[in-house]
């Protein structure tokens, strides 16, 4: 990093000019040494900091801001994945093109339903995990790691692993549930059976790391607000309710968006989870999600002007989320 | 996300030590209550269930797959299992994919590290117009889904001829705003305004102070920082996957990946190339898992 943030500097404006008060004997020589000296020193206050974040902005603007824009351009054109320089102008063809198939309904729909079975579960389970962590544990920093290491494994080892766990006629989820008397369920190939599945192993990965957050978010609750609580004669169980979830709101908002972001992402599980029809998500498209879709338009069928057109669509679908869940929580701070 | 606080360090709570580790940071759950029974036997349940698919990985890669098409599954390890781990190492091309991803993910720990340490304290310490609005931006920044990029990423990339080469993967890596936030919050508490006046007033330039002042500070958030981007790189899936192929400079994820395809897979082999892609980072989390899990929590935000 050489960055020098004294090239672009303004005439210093103010504040450089050295006091030349009654019995300031500074020589005029030496006066013009201190004024410049000072210069320098403001424009390095005043420019240091923008030569500190720029770095990460010119990063985003190349790799991030950059990529977005220019996937509203692409969505309005057609490229095709084998000459991705050659552009032809198609308006909101793709988007028409998009809302006419089935397949794109099917992958929201997809989503939307192994979105709200991976994080719900998640989430409530973070939240008791954490709650059970705050109590004086022995062996607590234990639990925390080992909760942690499913956010170690990789989404390629954890999916390949579940898929054989989840195997139809030799896994051992089917065993287990012959073994009590159950059916065998064919995971792979039913409609709501295989959404389960791949929602399970987003749940395996992230519920540890989830509860870690919440923990950290409770161990900052005031201790006063809970023995106040106590004097009150509320239970535990109230305590939790009415001191707990409350302090927690903010934390929790996040963890729903960050959640709400990541299950709108899901790739790599669905297109693990069945090797063979990789990008389809299943026979049937049964557990195809948006990202596959995505993939598939644009790698599979080569058709990177649509892929946009689906990336955008994705993206307006999430702001709209955004908005209600932003309008929900003031709807309930006002309440409350 | 408004406001954000951060959190100060809790007071470790004494305790009996045991195995001279420190107890819980703070035990409070409505008051200071030793846990019961059952939250032990539900911890115990989470922990069999983090750990088991991790430990069932590596004793399917110990079989082979005429026994893995029996049932009852296998419970416990078959002779295999180096057998495996080696076929997968030269056949899968992991030992290749596991040093590219380690360039790959050191390379990006350490530039976000760096990167995100001088705006974190730009951001939490110094006074710059327009300040607020580009923290915005950046918090932003951490709403925007990755897959919005990855197609003129990918015409880049076939653009300057990168596809099949590490720095298609690197590149896009080096951008992480939750970085910055993290850098942010950590020495928003961890860095108090006289030491940095102090150096000041010595004459110190606004790099110097960074050097000699806020790098030692942010030493531990630094190392946190730099082990949390590791592994998030390190399990980066979906674009590897679009810019490497099997044959060429695959990252460990893009290898095992491409274990699965086939109608007849191995499925031992399959698993043995899983426990290899996963075996370095639960060797990092054997050893740093204290560390990282704290990190995390002081990363938390607090909305």
């Amino acid at each position: 990093m050489t960055t020098r943030h004294d090239t672009a500097a303004p005439p210093a404006k103010g504040g450089a000019a050295p006091g030349r008060g009654p019995g300031g004997a500074a020589s005029p020589g030496e006066a013009r040494k201190r004024a410049r000296l000072s210069r320098r020193w403001q424009r390095d206050l005043r420019w240091s900091p923008y030569a500190f974040v720029s770095p990460f902005f010119l990063l985003f603007a190349a790799f991030g801001l950059f990529p977005l824009l220019y996937t509203g351009w692409a969505s309005l054109h057609t490229v095709e994945l084998t000459a991705p320089t050659e552009m032809e102008w198609a308006g909101l063809d793709n988007f028409t093109r998009i809302f006419d198939d089935d397949f794109f309904w099917n992958a929201a729909q997809n989503t939307l339903t192994i979105g709200i079975i991976s994080t719900v579960p998640q989430l409530l389970m973070a939240m008791g995990l954490a709650h059970i962590l705050n109590y004086k544990l022995r062996g607590s920093t234990f639990y925390r790691v080992v909760m942690l290491a499913p956010y170690a494994t990789s989404i390629a080892a954890a999916s390949l692993v579940f898929v054989l766990l989840f195997g139809r006629d030799y896994g051992m989820i089917n065993w287990a549930l012959d073994l009590v008397g159950l059916d065998k369920v064919d995971w792979q190939s039913d409609k709501w059976p295989s959404q389960i599945a791949v929602s399970s192993i987003v749940i395996w990965r992230w519920t540890g790391y989830n509860a870690l957050i919440y923990l950290a978010a409770m161990q900052a609750i005031p201790q006063d607000l809970y023995e106040s609580a106590a004097l009150d004669g509320a239970s535990r169980w109230r305590q939790f309710i009415h001191v707990t979830l409350p302090q927690l709101r903010p934390t929790i908002l996040f963890t729903v968006v960050v959640s709400t972001i990541g299950a709108s992402q899901l790739f790599g599980e669905p297109l693990l989870f069945d090797a063979n029809k990789g990008a389809s998500g299943g026979s049937q498209h049964q557990f195809q999600t948006l990202g596959l879709y995505l993939y598939e338009q644009g790698w599979i069928n080569q058709h990177l002007g649509r892929a946009s057109a689906i990336a955008w669509t994705m993206f307006l679908i999430l702001i709209v989320i955004g908005l209600v869940n932003y309008v929900i929580s003031r709807r309930l701070r006002a309440s409350s | 996300m408004t406001t954000t606080l951060t959190k100060p360090p809790a007071e470790p709570v004494p305790e009996p030590p045991r195995r001279g580790r420190h107890g819980p940071k703070s035990a409070r759950a409505g008051g200071q209550m030793h846990a019961g029974p059952v939250a032990y036997i539900i911890l115990a349940l989470f922990t069999v269930g983090s750990l088991f698919p991790l430990v069932w990985t590596a004793i399917a890669a110990s079989r082979d797959n005429q026994r893995l098409a029996q049932t009852p599954p296998p419970f416990w390890f078959g002779g295999n299992l180096f057998d495996k781990i080696e076929i997968a190492w030269t056949d899968a091309n992991m030992g290749e994919a596991i040093l590219n991803t380690t360039i790959v993910a050191g390379i990006s720990a350490v530039t976000v590290v760096f990167l995100s340490t001088i705006a974190g304290f730009a951001f939490a310490k110094l006074k710059f117009r327009g300040r607020n609005a580009l923290m915005l931006i950046v918090v932003g920044t951490m709403m925007i889904p990755p897959q919005l990029s990855i197609i003129p990423l990918y015409m880049m990339v076939a653009k300057l001829d990168w596809t099949d080469q590490l720095q298609a993967v690197i590149f896009p890596s080096l951008v992480s705003a939750f970085g910055v936030f993290f850098m942010r919050q950590y020495l928003l508490q961890a860095l108090p305004d006289e030491i940095i006046e102090a150096a000041r007033v010595d004459g110190a330039s606004s790099w110097r102070v960074v050097w000699h002042v806020v790098f030692p500070a942010a030493r531990p958030a630094m190392a946190v920082l730099g082990m949390l981007i590791f592994v998030q790189v390190w399990n980066d899936f979906l674009w590897p996957f679009l810019v490497l192929t099997q044959n060429g400079n695959p990252t460990v994820q893009v290898a095992v990946a491409g274990l699965g395809r086939g109608f007849t897979p191995d499925q031992a082999l399959i698993m043995g190339g899983a426990l290899l892609g996963t075996l370095p980072l639960l060797l990092v989390f054997a050893i740093f898992g204290k560390q990282i899990v704290g990190g995390i929590m002081q990363g938390a935000v607090k909305g």
